[in-house]
């Protein structure tokens, strides 16, 4: 196990320089460069070169892009335009609110999905299975930032319960650890139903056709065979078995989070990773870009990797070092 | 039976809003940029789905934008597809180092949020209509070139594809004319999820404006202005939503029903 882990993030690093060497040159691709956004367009001709110096501008392509590789590999990811902060500590101040969110609405979507999934499997061709399966598709079908404008419109705008954007009241005076905390969670309720009804919708679906397929299994006849209580079977037979591809797809659906995150922060305004890339690439903030595109990425690889042994873990027949 | 009622919706859905595209110029009371009344007016007889921040008629303008979101998820999909099948076709027919690189290269495409990639991008050029369908094409292809590698590896080991070899038939010819017509099913399942997948992305880049650009409308952009308006005037907000929402369930449906009808191996609910 040990060794395949071993192997497994070795090959993260050539796929990492990858994903650096192809977002840089797409970045790159615009015409002109970042300093005509924020100088003065009348600036001495002799600063903006010093400016573009400064920020390594001046020299070719490639050889920013091995500069500014060598400087990642050593944990320099450069300085950001706009604050002049490294971008490693602007990127780690929004990180644990991007986990939070994200972490939450994964715990939230495997505590509904499970029971939707088996109930619509079990009771197949019931009016539940058909509105949960309505549902499903109506969930995929919707546009993330269109949800979150509903949610907002309804509870903000016309109950008034919930605060829309944010994630700190910022006339909130009580010091208290416990005040704080609800503060919070008031302003992560919007978000977070947007992102799990979003991710509730695909893995249902998924949750239900593995159980489904489960349940035609050979074993499962001969566990009914024996008189077992249906409760056993479906329990203790049928959902361990059906939750071994759900591990999968939790793993898989990590890029499409990190995406809904990007649209789903700018939306309420939540200080994570997503907006502050969003807001990035508005400002053509390049080392900002490359540092969240390669923070992104490793999350993304190492959830597939988590997932991967996760996979191994709740499923005995599967062993990666005899491969 | 009951997969299908679904699908026959989606598919009368479909065609409905594609008559409406076609037929925009003939449906729409009024030019969709132009400032016809006072603005944000409530729903009423005269404007069906009232009008916006500008006084224009919401209706017209939802008639000529499911014509832009029609076309952006058609032509993004066709290149997605193209890529898609091109690429996957060649790993999966010629396999060993060619297969590698092309999937190592999937892998890296894989590993951003495609919103990023594409949000990066759109901002780099100058965001147009034509940018976001060609973006949303290439940022979109992987799934198919997975899916068309896996048909090949497979199908490449079938007899028949052995007896063309035997007679002398080229790769090329091979590839295309006896493998690909064997690989279809799959690839016109994901035709049609693929182009919900990139309505959906369209809305969303309009939405953050850099997609398709004012006075065009689009569906997401008609959400863009609508977000300053969410107390006054709601329905600029419900109304171009709920139409993606119709538009790609339908997609969704339409796919599922092919997916069952084309392929019964594959289909397991």
């Amino acid at each position: 196990m040990r060794k395949y882990i071993l192997r497994r993030l070795l090959q993260l690093l050539p796929l990492l320089i990858g994903v650096s060497l192809l977002s840089f040159f797409v970045m790159h691709l615009a015409p002109g460069d970042p300093t005509a956004l924020f100088t003065d367009p009348n600036i001495d001709p002799i600063e903006l070169a010093r400016i573009r110096a400064n920020w390594g501008l001046d020299k070719p392509i490639i050889v920013q892009y091995f500069y500014w590789l060598g400087n990642a590999l050593r944990g320099n990811f450069g300085n950001s335009y706009m604050t002049g902060q490294p971008v490693i500590n602007e990127v780690l101040a929004r990180l644990p609110n991007t986990l939070l969110l994200m972490v939450s609405s994964y715990i939230l979507t495997l505590l509904i999905t499970i029971p939707l999934g088996v109930i619509s499997a079990v009771k197949k061709g019931s009016w539940f299975d058909n509105l949960i399966t309505f549902l499903s598709f109506a969930g995929m079908a919707t546009p993330s930032f269109w949800l979150g404008l509903m949610l907002m419109l309804l509870f903000s705008v016309h109950l008034g319960w919930l605060p829309a954007v944010g994630m700190h009241d910022p006339l909130l005076h009580d010091p208290s650890i416990l005040a704080r905390v609800i503060d919070v969670a008031r302003h992560m309720i919007l978000p977070l139903t947007t992102m799990t009804l979003l991710s509730l919708a695909g893995i249902t679906r998924y949750q239900r056709a593995a159980m489904l397929e489960v349940l035609g299994q050979d074993y499962i006849r001969t566990a009914r065979a024996k008189g077992l209580p249906e409760r056993v079977v479906i329990f203790k037979h049928a959902l361990r078995n059906a939750l071994i591809p759900i591990v999968t797809i939790l793993g898989l659906s990590l890029p499409s989070l990190f995406g809904g995150a990007f649209i789903i922060e700018t939306i309420f305004a939540w200080p994570g990773m997503g907006r502050l890339g969003v807001l990035a690439i508005f400002q053509r903030n390049y080392p900002l870009i490359m540092g969240i595109v390669v923070f992104s990425a490793v999350l993304i690889m190492l959830g597939n990797l988590l997932a991967d042994l996760g996979y191994a873990l709740v499923d005995p027949r599967i062993r990666y070092e005899k491969k | 039976m009951r997969k299908n009622k679904f699908a026959i919706f989606g598919m009368s859905v479909l065609a409905l809003f594609i008559l409406v595209a076609i037929l925009a110029p003939v449906i729409a009371p009024y030019d969709p940029s132009d400032m016809v009344d006072d603005e944000t007016l409530p729903p009423s007889r005269a404007h069906l789905f009232g009008t916006d921040d500008l006084g224009r008629d919401i209706f017209s303008r939802a008639v000529y934008g499911a014509r832009i979101s029609l076309t952006v998820g058609i032509v993004a999909v066709t290149i997605a597809i193209l890529i898609g099948t091109l690429l996957g076709a060649t790993a999966g027919y010629f396999g060993g180092l060619i297969d590698g690189s092309i999937m190592r290269f999937v892998d890296v495409m894989l590993s951003f949020p495609s919103i990023f990639l594409i949000l990066t991008i759109q901002a780099m050029l100058t965001p147009n209509i034509y940018n976001v369908m060609v973006v949303i094409g290439l940022t979109s292809w992987m799934g198919v070139a997975r899916l068309v590698r896996g048909e090949y590896l497979r199908i490449r080991e079938l007899q028949y594809v052995e007896a063309a070899r035997a007679i002398g038939c080229s790769d090329l010819r091979i590839m295309f004319r006896h493998i690909l017509p064997n690989a279809q099913a799959p690839i016109i399942v994901a035709a049609t999820l693929g182009m919900a997948g990139a309505i959906l992305t369209e809305s969303a880049l309009s939405f953050l404006g850099m997609g398709v650009q004012p006075p065009m409308p689009s569906w997401g952009n008609m959400l863009m202005d609508a977000q300053a308006y969410m107390r006054d005037a709601p329905w600029m907000a419900v109304i171009p939503g709920l139409l993606i929402l119709v538009t790609v369930l339908s997609l969704y449906f339409v796919g599922e029903g092919l997916r069952e009808a084309l392929d019964p191996r594959q289909y397991h609910a």
